[in-house]
């Protein structure tokens, strides 16, 4: 069994605001291995990207993690100081931002803002700093690095831009990268080649990733395995496998049943809009919006029911005395490939 | 880079050209003559007066005269002090304005940039109200209020620097954070509010993310983005002090400018009205230009023909 390098148990985030706190994040736990990538999925609001900020501690000033522990090998981030974490950050897990048009700073040549994380953790001097960030802008792909080292982030484009965001990132080689929708901004052009640098770049430099996104397409060529959010929680977890072809929770159906395939000629969308984290529902929060909600849904909570060894899912179709229900046409299309796939997989072995 | 500074040039005469122009019709429209006891002299004493200092001629033939003049660097002759040539005049006193004004904003601008940046760093604390309120005093607090109060407490009281004159550089001193607190309370100002606007931006949290220091994000990445809405203010509000302030000269007794010009303009001294703008309007002009570059050193986007340094 690979290393585990994270671990995060019964995570609960709020957010103090003048209308009251918002449970931002309610119970969240989840792993990482080291070297595999963890895709977590959701729509916005879902707290995918707070989540990420408990791990750096870069949570904004009006949140406050009210329990839960984030373990970073046999550590307790949450416990560091902002002193101890300054020495976590850039060095042992480093992040990808959003939007790389705004993500640089307009004032500084790209040179130094890459070089800045090894002169501060790796106490380099300038110069053998310069040469390091020289040596990594090759890597990531920016055809004559030597001029444009001394250039501004203005005289690059949005995708040459997100190279030397994922330059200054993985600069330090660091443990574990956080990317925070990095495709997000970009042109869907573009975004295939920086997914595509990524994959390289992470069998390079054995690092591992949290992937951030809202695009079900894009997770599924990067990940290994998929968390996805709703509400503030985990609703279902498994292999990428898993998720695509044999999904359980209603939320997961809908995500998938939303996305365009070759054979779709109408899409779907998920009704509604998801609750108020100030006032959260106090059964599945899904089932407000899901046509498969039972009454139990509303009146308690459902656990995670497991699936195999690596998929759970939180959702009580999934206890022995619920019902057969029958998801739509797609996701049973899905179910009947991963069957099919189950059985070849099982003839090999 | 040298055509677009010849041009500039080019559009800067043009500039002091047009003050001159309009500043002496103007000048010419005040009421009044420059003769302090004109009714006591007799219309054949004024008519002499008059052809003296060539206000016989028709108003733009004096124009043509005093341009013809300037070009050669002959600003002509004060009639407050008899014989005093206006360059004279100019050049014996703007030197005690000049370093007051410099200093007073060096002064200001360093102490507001610590003070706006402290601010906007501990943003919606007590911290914050203190420097907010601090620089709302400092700007609706007339400097001649804290000029005298500087005076009584800290020249009198305490007896650190001396009360007034000009001396040596502790001369220098009360006046110089008089005449500051000006600029200190609007840079105060300025850096609060574009540094807050900065400090929530991406790329900090960018910087958050690379491990650096509270110092280090707001040292290296956050000031000089917030400095770009400052610089605008800094040049034209440096001329203003260095070429002289009336009240805090007059307090201090400083051998300055400032006085010069506003009694040149109560008395109508044609000639050292003319001088003291235009060398208001040269230097304003020239720090306009010097700001166009500064912009171009601090923000690499809008570098004069965006092609590097």
């Amino acid at each position: 069994m690979a290393e585990r390098i994270l671990d995060v148990k019964n995570l609960e985030i709020n957010f103090h605001t003048y209308a009251g706190d918002v449970k931002a994040i309610r119970d969240v736990s989840f792993h990482l291995d080291k070297g595999e990538t963890l895709a977590i999925v959701g729509e916005s609001g879902s707290g995918k990207s707070v989540t990420t900020k408990s791990l750096m501690g870069l949570l904004a000033n009006n949140a406050e993690v009210v329990g839960g522990s984030i373990m970073y090998h046999d550590q307790d981030i949450l416990k560091k100081s902002e002193k101890e974490m300054q020495n976590i950050r850039g060095k042992d897990i480093a992040m990808i931002f959003q939007d790389p048009m705004t993500s640089l700073d307009p004032t500084m040549k790209i040179g130094q803002q890459i070089a800045e994380p090894l002169m501060k953790h790796k106490k380099m001097e300038k110069k053998k700093a310069w040469a390091q960030a020289l040596d990594i802008l090759k890597l990531v792909g920016i055809v004559d690095p030597e001029k444009r080292i001394n250039e501004y982030p203005h005289q690059f484009s949005g995708g040459m831009r997100q190279r030397i965001v994922i330059a200054i990132a993985l600069v330090c080689y660091p443990e574990i990268l956080i990317a925070d929708e990095p495709t997000t901004a970009l042109d869907v052009t573009i975004q295939a080649q920086i997914l595509d640098l990524m994959k390289e770049l992470q069998s390079k430099i054995e690092t591992s990733i949290i992937f951030i996104t809202h695009d079900l397409g894009v997770v599924a060529g990067m990940a290994d395995r998929v968390a996805v959010m709703y509400a503030g929680k985990i609703v279902e977890y498994g292999t990428v496998d898993e998720i695509f072809y044999n999904p359980q929770h209603p939320y997961t159906w809908g995500l998938l049943n939303s996305m365009p395939t070759l054979s779709s000629t109408l899409l779907e969308a998920i009704p509604g809009t998801p609750p108020d984290l100030l006032d959260p529902p106090k059964g599945d929060a899904f089932a407000a919006r899901s046509a498969y909600a039972m009454k139990i849904d509303v009146e308690k909570e459902p656990p995670f029911f497991k699936v195999s060894d690596t998929h759970y899912a939180a959702t009580w179709l999934l206890h022995p005395d619920a019902p057969k229900v029958t998801p739509p046409t797609e996701i049973v299309r899905r179910q009947k490939l991963f069957a099919k796939m189950s059985a070849n997989k099982s003839v090999k072995a | 880079m040298r055509k677009y500074l010849l041009k500039r040039v080019f559009y800067m005469l043009l500039t002091l050209f047009l003050v001159a122009t309009i500043t002496f019709f103007l000048m010419k429209l005040m009421p009044g003559t420059p003769y302090s006891n004109q009714e006591k002299m007799t219309p054949q004493q004024i008519k002499i007066m008059n052809e003296q200092y060539g206000l016989n001629k028709p108003v733009w033939l004096q124009y043509l005269i005093y341009l013809g003049g300037m070009l050669h660097g002959d600003l002509g002759t004060s009639f407050q002090y008899s014989n005093q040539p206006v360059s004279y005049l100019i050049s014996s006193r703007i030197g005690a304005s000049a370093q007051l004004g410099l200093q007073a904003m060096i002064f200001g601008v360093l102490v507001g940039i610590i003070i706006g940046s402290f601010a906007a760093i501990n943003r919606n604390t007590w911290i914050d109200t203190l420097c907010t309120v601090l620089s709302i005093i400092g700007k609706s607090v007339p400097n001649f209020v804290l000029a005298v109060l500087l005076q009584f407490y800290i020249a009198l009281k305490l007896g650190w620097f001396p009360i007034a004159d000009w001396g040596g550089f502790s001369y220098t001193v009360l006046p110089t954070i008089a005449l500051g607190v000006g600029p200190l309370a609007e840079t105060a100002r300025f850096i609060r509010t574009g540094m807050v606007d900065v400090l929530s931006s991406d790329y900090i949290e960018l910087a958050r993310a690379k491990g650096l220091t509270k110092f280090g994000i707001v040292y290296h990445h956050a000031l000089r983005n917030s400095l770009i809405p400052l610089v605008t203010l800094i040049g034209p509000y440096t001329v203003a002090l260095m070429t002289g302030s009336m009240v805090i000269e007059n307090i201090f007794s400083i051998p300055g400018i400032g006085e010069q010009f506003v009694k040149s303009i109560t008395t109508n001294d044609y000639p050292t009205i003319m001088g003291v703008t235009m060398l208001f309007s040269a230097g304003l002009v020239v720090v306009i230009l010097l700001t166009d570059i500064v912009y171009g050193i601090i923000d690499p986007r809008i570098r004069l023909s965006g092609n590097g340094d």
